[in-house]
């Protein structure tokens, strides 16, 4: 059973990055839309904040690290909404293979390309003033922390994306979760937000992963008087995506092998 | 000698809320054969593949694919079947080929990548095996659908509408695939709005009207359900009555009229009405005629008829 699973997982996975490299001009497109982000965010909001500009930038690439992390809801919607709609998904599940292959080697997959297109922001990032200040230890794990957040997102997309009823619906459900990371302190510090919004947006998922990347990668201090999540970064980020992992991996699982039956 | 079924349901049936999509659906395929299964929209043919294909689960009822218990036996079901239909694709922005190795991995197929060679080879995809899918005309697309589906040679092939939107050529490579996979012994149930596609392919046909099959026979045998249409055309209004009593003398039929053309026309059953006796018996009472014909049936003459007989419950010119 867990052979078929690693066997079939392996090529499913192999089926998504075989995707991306016959229409490299869409991963390259969404892998630059965050650097897009940080160099407008970066300078032109930068200089309308108190914040003094390069403190912004590095204030913000760990919020924008993160705010493309969640976008594996979208990609994972679209993706799996596409392969229902277009009949991939019925061909799958009527050949003797494991049930829960597809959306894991969906969801690797889409893991690969990630990471990937983490390493280019990076890079802007240094150029534009960002740096790693705490160790090198807690920087890989600050990456580990956030490749996890993204996995945890990409199953709740494929589970929506499975649950979707065309594809145009997916991708315009999916386009709103642009708003998640407006209402956490990915962008913006939610000191200032009046008291009911900032217990909302330090109740976001969002909110606990950037304050642990900020406080892993030394770029800013954890914030007094925050909610537990964001006051406990670290935990509340590995509760969050655990949370998330254990609600909604099974739930696509289940709602592939047995679709709309 | 026993027949083998390679698909055997009895009783099945599905609703999706309110609506029963099938009620009760009765089929017996016996190995080796070609059965299509005939019906209008909505009559119950795709949930009916569905079924069989595990892709839904019964309501009620019993079905066995390949002598495995369609709900306990769901993988090796899978193992023994294709699908190719309006819903099973192939993957468009993988080029045929990548998809032709992906299938066959997951099916365990040893040299995936001969085996996809050859299936692109044999429906004239070569050219073609290295462009994504979605680049395809209708027809290639088909075609490596039913590549797709031929990956690990099924015991039992389901073809869901396989030629729907097809150009005539198109339409015969898919007819000349499937009579040449009937001749190596693979069962086919094949859905089609075209009967004529049924009239080519299949051995037995199931017409299937509101959730379950109405009628079955050979494309003959229901044809001879609905019996030869008699027509005559007549010179004069007055003497339709008159062709009419002929008529029903020799075909004991109900006659219709069609006063626009000054015809009347009735169906018989008997097979041994002939055109010169039909006009010999016209000239001897002395109806003056212009133009007789005897019609055999079509299978949308059947079709139209039958369907017809079901939902208004009674009998209905053909």
């Amino acid at each position: 059973m867990s052979s078929t699973l690693a066997y079939d997982g392996t090529a499913m996975l192999g089926r998504q990055l075989l995707r991306v490299r016959n229409n490299p001009a869409l991963a390259i497109l969404t892998q630059t839309m965050p650097i897009t982000m940080l160099l407008f965010f970066g300078y032109v909001f930068g200089s309308a904040l108190a914040m003094p500009g390069a403190e912004y930038r590095s204030f913000l690439v760990p919020g924008l690290l993160v705010a493309t992390a969640a976008n594996g809801i979208m990609t994972g919607m679209f993706q799996a909404a596409q392969d229902v709609h277009r009949g991939v998904t019925d061909r799958l599940r009527t050949m003797p293979m494991s049930r829960a292959a597809v959306p894991l080697g969906q969801a690797a997959a889409d893991l690969v390309v990630t990471t990937a297109g983490t390493v280019p922001f990076l890079l802007v990032g240094l150029a534009v003033g960002w740096r790693v200040e705490g160790s090198a230890a807690a920087a890989i794990a600050a990456v580990g922390l956030l490749l996890l957040f993204r996995f945890a997102c990409t199953w709740v997309g494929i589970f929506l994306g499975l649950l979707s009823r065309s594809e145009e619906a997916a991708g315009q459900l999916g386009s709103a979760t642009f708003m998640l990371p407006l209402l956490s302190n990915a962008y913006i510090p939610t000191d200032n937000l009046p008291g009911w919004l900032r217990t909302v947006a330090e109740w976001n998922p969002i909110s606990a992963v950037t304050t642990a990347l900020r406080d892993l990668f030394g770029n800013a201090p954890v914030p007094d008087g925050a909610a537990w999540p964001v006051a406990h970064p670290v935990a509340g980020s590995l509760a969050w995506c655990a949370v998330l992992l254990a609600v909604f991996a099974p739930l696509a699982v289940r709602r592939y092998a047995h679709g709309e039956q | 000698m026993t027949t083998t079924y390679a698909v055997l349901s009895e009783g099945l049936e599905k609703r999706f809320g309110e609506v029963r999509a099938l009620r009760g659906l009765d089929l017996a395929v016996p190995q080796g054969t070609v059965c299509g299964i005939l019906g209008p929209n909505g009559a119950g043919k795709t949930t009916a593949v569905r079924l069989l294909t595990t892709l839904l689960r019964p309501d009620a009822g019993s079905a066995r694919v390949a002598g495995h218990d369609l709900v306990r036996e769901a993988a090796a079901v899978r193992r023994a079947i294709g699908v190719t239909g309006q819903y099973a694709s192939v993957d468009g922005d993988l080029t045929g080929r990548q998809n032709l190795r992906l299938f066959g991995r997951l099916h365990r197929v040893r040299g995936p990548a001969e085996r996809a060679d050859d299936l692109l080879a044999r429906f004239g995809l070569t050219e073609a095996a290295d462009r994504p899918a979605a680049t395809y005309s209708g027809g290639m697309r088909r075609r490596l659908d039913l590549a797709a589906s031929l990956i690990r040679r099924p015991d039992v092939l389901f073809l869901d509408e396989p030629t729907t939107g097809l150009d005539p050529a198109s339409r015969g490579d898919i007819w000349d695939a499937v009579r040449e996979l009937k001749q190596d012994g693979t069962t086919i149930l094949l859905t089609t709005q075209y009967l004529e596609e049924a009239d080519q392919l299949a051995d037995d046909i199931a017409l299937v009207d509101r959730g379950r099959v109405a009628h079955t026979g050979s494309p003959s045998q229901l044809k001879a359900l609905i019996g030869t249409y008699v027509e005559v055309v007549v010179a004069d209004a007055d003497v339709l009555v008159q062709a009419a009593g002929v008529l029903d003398q020799l075909t004991g039929g109900e006659p219709s009229f069609d006063h626009a053309r000054n015809s009347v026309g009735s169906v018989t059953r008997d097979t041994t009405l002939t055109l010169p006796r039909l006009v010999r018996e016209l000239d001897a009472a002395g109806v003056p005629l212009l133009d007789a014909s005897l019609k055999p049936p079509t299978l949308d003459d059947v079709f139209l008829r039958l369907t017809a007989e079901e939902s208004t419950g009674e009998e209905v010119a053909a």
